[in-house]
């Protein structure tokens, strides 16, 4: 749109027609304060405290609601505001209890701000105070009703941004009230979003309230361990008897992929990480009980035997089971450990997704994937299977608020009524199973279409809607693990009639679709290279084995036959999610190395402990294959990471680690002076190293040595290390790479996660196990509603 | 639910009348509250149902007016103004004799169901002040002895 100009306190400003006299003052960088107003939700213009003065308008306007117009001018300062928003502080302090000092928000609270800023100290309000006491709506959020300004962000947030509509106004004028949608609790997806966008303490977490101050705790930005989204989360540590705990989790960072967004899981289910039954100990098996041991011991043992059996049985009789949530630089390297090594290309793990089928499909096509933030601004949408809602969280609100704020059309095809139907153009209901003949279907298979027809859609709708969808453009095609193996090429060859059409595959777990990358697979190398066609990496990695390895069901026959001697589980629970049999582990030498003693490490001779993602660096790539930084927060004493663990146990086998973790190379780094007059240099020069990806790697334990690796062998992973080392997404593709594989799809075996389960880690939430508790119990009897 | 065939037939008008179905919340609330005496749990999820929002939409704008009522109310719903003109006329000694009257205070109803008592603001009857409200009836230039005997003719017409 044509720019409109207008003037803000003398300055010349042009924004775009339609702009908001607010964010036109944003852009140029004057804070006009607000409480009500909130980017992307709808005006409530209920605060008044971004009252400015427009010449030629008789009163003091409110900037949120005002729309900018030609040869405007305004004021954003003088007395007369000053003294307006004054009152304004004054009026919302007559109410409010003032108890900043008990206060969760105390120290980071807007209406804090403000009264400081216009101090509003000296009341002529008389009037006792209005006194509720606070009330837990669910386990997870609390109402303090005094501190409420009602600005309304609450409700819409959850209305419009969530579509839940938990939250309401119930009464009127000074008795107004935030109210629950059932009389005195909340029934909802229990996101948080209400407490973190509430601009004082009104709404507090029941996983942080009354710990801490928000100035005690460090501020981490890393991405979230649970779902395959991938969002941006501000983890808060402060230290602890055993290390450093992490005790908040929010959005206060709002530059991630997640914007505004989070949900349950990234917020509050951080706290597995302090769980009693957390390992932070080795365990060897003596005597056949798990006994506490050194590191050292533990090592020497792992070594011994690993190479015992590598150098009689060959690699073959070693198997490797590696973990959907550990980096991909661990991924990389445990890939890497188990063919140079060990000597095996038996390696596998839980798969929940095709990404290989997926590669395959797109070999060729460049720029064919669609990043997260694609999703929210394409101009349709095409989801077939999954219940993006409950598995990936962060894709529906990024669904939803396109076809909100953009209109984007969406269209769904599913066997279940999930709930982005609301939100759908169309909303095709079709039999379970039968997505792969939609997928046919679509790519101009006509005989497919008698599968879906159905009572309610008839054959003709059918191909009207694919018509329909055939004369889209920039549609993003996003698909669930229902479509496997050859179903994903025809979506794809159906797709590339679509003019620049892009495709999310949907996996579950942090780091699937990074595993998959980095070719946790037995005929797999990083990239989706074949490992009888390995190309580059045997210029590479000299001495790698010839055939491709053994699928995990096949290592567990292997195991079973006594063939498999070895077993190397990393970040893994094959019994306990994959419901393998105990037996095949029975009589091999196990190493397992995890957070807790799942099913798999309570029977296994040498149990590890490692840290979680929340306690190490690296990058994990998201569902949609956007790459990001991983960062420490957390920390336990006792554990260590898979990385610093895997090359440790390289180490111990005698190999050379400078061949597995090309560190301590080319870089003879003057690191400047650290004091004196100089003594930014250090800085200036590390932060000028970092831009040219030439960070020092001294260290055999540093991932970023690694990740050298890959942006060099892994095609696609080629993004700006700047950029990714500033904390931006990056985003991959899969065009380029090894031309994939076309592997058995009962491989693939879905998490099945829902909001409030998150696998391993989601057990050992106490606050996720709470929340999925209070959803089943029947709420008692109460008389009395919210007020 | 079950409602009148009146009901019904003016609420199937009244959604041709908006561009969106929430708009006909308010009329439809007024007209199910005659219909029924007041909002129940049961009025309340049927509409919110039929007009495809959830029950806490519903609850809210129940809540904002004070002429919609989730409570059952007595048969005559006697509404005494007190607002300025009302109040300079003699309002609030009508009301205080309206309490002992009845027995009832404020958004009280009476034993055998019969009358309810409301102070109300303004009802826009100034001009005949003090003024009270039964139902949708207004009874002006009211006094003691007058409001006696509107009260006595309501209790008449119920045992007719």
């Amino acid at each position: 749109m044509a720019d409109v100009n207008i003037t803000i306190d003398g300055k010349k400003v042009a924004a775009p027609a339609g702009t908001l006299l607010i964010e036109a003052c944003k852009n140029v960088g004057i804070e006009v304060p607000s409480f009500c107003y909130y980017p992307n939700l709808s005006l409530q213009g209920a605060c008044r405290m971004c009252l400015v003065k427009v010449e030629k308008m008789p009163k003091l306007q409110t900037a949120c609601t005002t729309v900018i117009s030609e040869g405007m001018i305004v004021t954003t300062n003088s007395d007369e505001i000053h003294q307006a928003r004054k009152s304004m502080v004054e009026l919302l302090l007559g109410n409010h209890p003032l108890d900043c000092p008990v206060c969760d928000a105390g120290g980071e609270c807007e209406l804090q701000d403000m009264a400081f800023s216009y101090g509003a100290a000296e009341s002529k309000y008389m009037e006792p105070k209005n006194h509720k006491e606070e009330q837990q709506w669910s386990p997870v959020v609390y109402f303090d009703r005094p501190r409420c300004i009602l600005c309304y962000r609450c409700v819409r947030v959850c209305g419009e941004g969530m579509d839940v509509w938990a939250l309401g106004v119930q009464n009127r004028g000074v008795s107004s009230i935030i109210a629950p949608n059932r009389e005195d609790h909340l029934q909802c997806e229990e996101c948080g979003m209400c407490i973190d966008i509430c601009p004082v303490g009104a709404l507090t977490s029941g996983a942080y309230r009354y710990k801490t101050r928000p100035w005690e705790m460090k501020h981490v930005g890393t991405t979230c361990t649970h779902c395959a989204d991938g969002c941006k989360t501000t983890l808060a540590v402060r230290r602890a008897d055993t290390g450093m705990e992490i005790v908040r989790g929010d959005n206060r960072d709002k530059s991630g992929i997640n914007g505004d967004f989070l949900c349950i899981k990234g917020r509050y289910a951080f706290d597995f990480a302090h769980h009693a039954e957390r390992l932070a100990q080795p365990l060897i098996r003596k005597e056949g009980r798990l006994t506490p041991s050194t590191w050292e011991e533990a090592f020497e043992l792992i070594g011994r035997r690993f190479t015992e059996i590598r150098d009689r049985d060959g690699g073959q009789a070693i198997g490797v089971v590696g973990s959907n949530r550990t980096t991909n630089e661990e991924s990389y390297l445990l890939q890497k450990f188990s063919r140079l090594v060990l000597q095996t290309h038996n390696i596998d793990h839980h798969r929940t997704a095709d990404f290989p089928a997926f590669a395959a499909a797109l070999s060729g096509k460049p720029d064919s994937t669609a990043s997260m933030r694609d999703v929210f601004n394409a101009p349709a949408i095409l989801l077939i299977g999954s219940d993006p809602t409950e598995q990936h969280p962060l894709l529906a609100w990024q669904i939803r608020n396109n076809v909100r704020l953009h209109r984007a059309r969406l269209y769904v095809f599913n066997s279940q009524a999930i709930k982005l139907r609301r939100q759908a153009t169309a909303f095709m209901q079709i039999s379970a199973g039968m997505e792969g003949k939609l997928a046919a279907f679509l790519s101009g298979e006509e005989s497919s279409v008698e599968a879906l027809v159905s009572q309610a859609i008839s054959r003709d709708a059918w191909i009207a809607l694919r018509d329909k969808l055939r004369s889209e453009q920039g549609l993003v095609i996003i698909f669930g693990s229902e479509l496997r193996g050859s179903d994903i090429s025809s979506l794809v060859k159906f797709g590339s009639g679509i003019k620049e059409a892009k495709f999310v595959c949907l996996g579950d777990y942090s780091n699937s679709r990074g595993a998959a990358d980095m070719g946790l697979y037995p005929d797999l190398l990083p990239g989706y290279h074949r490992v009888t066609d390995a190309g580059k990496f045997h210029d590479h990695w000299v001495a790698m084995p010839q055939a491709a390895g053994l699928t995990l069901p096949a290592m567990v026959d292997s195991a079973t036959a006594g063939k498999l001697k070895g077993w190397y589980v990393v970040g893994a629970n094959p019994i306990g999610r994959l419901a393998i049999d105990p037996f095949a582990f029975s009589r091999s030498f196990v190493v397992a190395q995890d957070m807790f003693l799942t099913e798999t490490a309570v029977i296994a001779d040498v149990v590890l402990p490692a840290a979680n993602a929340y306690e190490k660096s690296g990058t994990f790539t998201n569902t949609c294959g956007d790459l990001q930084l991983v960062k420490k927060a957390g920390e336990l004493t006792g554990t260590k990471s898979d990385f610093e663990i895997i090359v440790r146990i390289a180490d111990a086998m005698g190999y050379d680690i400078g061949k597995l973790v090309p560190f301590g190379r080319g870089i003879t780094a003057d690191m400047g002076q650290s004091r004196g007059a100089q003594s930014g240099e250090a800085d200036r020069h590390a932060v000028w190293l970092e831009a040219h990806g030439l960070e020092p790697k001294m260290s055999p334990f540093d991932p970023m040595a690694i990740l050298d690796e890959i942006q060099r062998l892994v095609l696609g992973y080629e993004v700006s290390r700047m950029d990714l080392l500033a904390g931006n997404d990056q985003h991959t593709t899969l065009s380029g790479g090894g031309g994939g594989a076309l592997h058995d799809p009962n491989l693939i075996v879905p998490a099945h996660d829902d909001l409030f389960s998150s696998g391993t880690l989601g057990r050992y939430s106490r606050i996720l196990n709470s929340v999925i508790e209070n959803r089943h119990k029947q709420p008692e009897e109460t008389e009395v509603a919210a007020d | 639910m079950k409602f009148s065939d009146q009901f019904e037939q003016r609420f199937a008008e009244m959604l041709t009348h908006y561009p969106t179905k929430r708009s006909v919340l308010v009329p439809t609330l007024l007209f199910v509250q005659d219909e029924v005496g007041y909002l129940s749990d049961e009025v309340i999820e049927e509409i919110a149902q039929r007009l495809d929002l959830t029950e806490l939409e519903v609850r809210n704008v129940i809540s904002y007016y004070s002429m919609l009522t989730t409570r059952p109310r007595g048969k005559y719903n006697v509404q005494v103004c007190t607002n300025i003109a009302c109040l300079l006329r003699g309002g609030e000694e009508l009301l205080e004799h309206c309490e002992t009257k009845l027995g009832i205070g404020h958004k009280g109803t009476t034993a055998d169901g019969l009358f309810s008592l409301e102070e109300v603001e303004c009802i826009g009857a100034c001009s005949w002040a003090p003024a009270a409200q039964v139902n949708y009836d207004f009874h002006e230039n009211l006094t003691v002895h007058k409001m006696d005997k509107v009260l006595d003719e309501y209790k008449k017409r119920a045992t007719q």
